[in-house]
């Protein structure tokens, strides 16, 4: 894995969003100062951040008006309690006040605040109801995955109703952790120590592949930032035919890859020549293979 | 959870920017927020720590960065992780740069 020299996987929350932003343009809401801090966290005799982990704001991305989110995944592993979802809820119902090219969601979460269950739990609900408000009002909502953390639980829930997801290779996208998967079915189901089986199956790469991501990038802002920009202004379909073609779609993927014990049996399946190679592909390579695959775009 | 207060005289050196942040609470890691604040030039610390029983420590290591850094009418507040000694120091004057306008 090589480290850019700007690396978005390497930067807290502040410093991706200085890096996708043109430079100055800013302005947070509910920053430090605010000490919008967590109701909970004292009552177990925990610390509590200012910004609750995660940073909420409005800027430009390529001279255009965007909202932007990003979570701290060094803070709590990126969680959602109650006052980190309620800026996140508030930051994407401002775009039906001032309908920006953009809501962008920079996710490095492990999902729900397990401290907060049930106020994270509730804001769950909350951030899905506002992107799907957004996404009627025709305006994108563009999911960046890219952080240690990965995107699980509830947020993976919430980055699937959204409009696009960029991914790096070092993304991961599942429901469950590889941890929480070898505790509930056994090791011999799925070691979550094995670090290549965790990004055969989650990774960024796979998830490509699969069509539950619209581009792999190479980690770093500008990388990023270009694949953002180009989905800005630009929504998808969301109303019932659309979701009748993906319920489809995922019920075919059931059928046809029931027999596949792992990512590398996906994608020979798939038709990938040399699939046991994928892991070593540079971006541009691997976005060319795609280019010679039928089934990739959700 | 352990809740210190401290309060410094301290500087002379009011700060440039209106306030500045480093850092994050983690493991072993902290936030600091330092605000310009009118104190009569001294300066004030809270500090919210996981880690009980170094009030002398804590005392120490920000009453050498006020004197340090010259700092008057900054207001100090601390959510700590367990950061040691160094870490402290680090996230003191990374955020000290900030509020004096050092170029980032």
């Amino acid at each position: 894995m090589k480290i850019a020299r700007h690396s978005f996987l390497e930067a807290g929350a502040r410093t991706r969003v200085r890096g996708l932003l043109d430079a100055g343009t800013f302005r947070e809401f509910c920053g430090p100062l605010a000490r919008r801090t967590s109701p909970h966290l004292p009552l177990l005799d925990m610390p509590v951040a200012f910004d609750d982990g995660v940073v909420v704001g409005e800027g430009l991305l390529a001279g255009r008006p965007v909202l932007i989110a990003a979570q701290e995944g060094s803070f709590m592993g990126g969680s959602v309690g109650e006052v980190h979802g309620a800026k996140l809820t508030g930051l994407i119902e401002r775009a039906l006040d001032v309908r920006p090219d953009g809501v962008i969601l920079l996710i490095d979460s492990g999902g729900v605040r397990l401290q907060e269950a049930n106020a994270g739990l509730i804001a769950m609900g909350e951030i899905q109801r506002a992107v799907l408000a957004v996404r009627a009002a025709g305006i994108p909502v563009i999911v960046a995955i890219g952080g240690r953390n990965g995107c699980y639980g509830g947020m993976s829930i919430i980055a699937r109703s959204c409009d696009w997801i960029v991914i790096s290779e070092e993304g991961r996208l599942s429901i469950s952790g590889p941890e929480v998967i070898e505790a509930v079915e056994g090791v011999e189901e799925f070691d979550s120590r094995d670090r290549a089986l965790v990004w055969r199956t989650m990774g960024g790469k796979h998830r490509r592949l699969l069509g539950e991501a619209d581009a792999l990038v190479a980690d770093g802002m500008d990388a990023f930032r270009d694949a953002i920009a180009g989905y800005l202004g630009r929504s998808r379909a969301h109303d019932l035919d659309s979701l009748e073609t993906e319920q489809a779609r995922l019920e075919a993927r059931v059928t046809r890859f029931a027999e596949c014990r792992d990512g590398v049996d996906v994608w020979a399946a798939l038709g990938v020549d040399a699939p046991e190679r994928v892991p070593e592909l540079e971006p541009d390579a691997f976005n060319r293979l795609l280019g010679t695959l039928e089934e990739t775009s959700r | 959870m352990e809740h210190l207060e401290f309060s410094f005289d301290h500087g002379s050196m009011a700060p440039a920017n209106d306030f500045a942040h480093a850092g994050v609470v983690g493991s072993g890691n902290l936030e600091v927020l330092l605000e310009r604040a009118e104190l009569s030039g001294r300066c004030e610390a809270v500090v919210d720590t996981a880690i009980r029983g170094y009030e002398r420590t804590w005392h120490k290591v920000l009453s050498d960065f006020v004197t340090r850094q010259g700092l008057a009418d900054v207001r100090i507040s601390i959510n700590d992780g367990g950061a040691t000694p160094a870490v402290v120091c680090l996230r003191l004057d990374q955020a000290a740069a900030d509020l004096k306008g050092a170029p980032a």
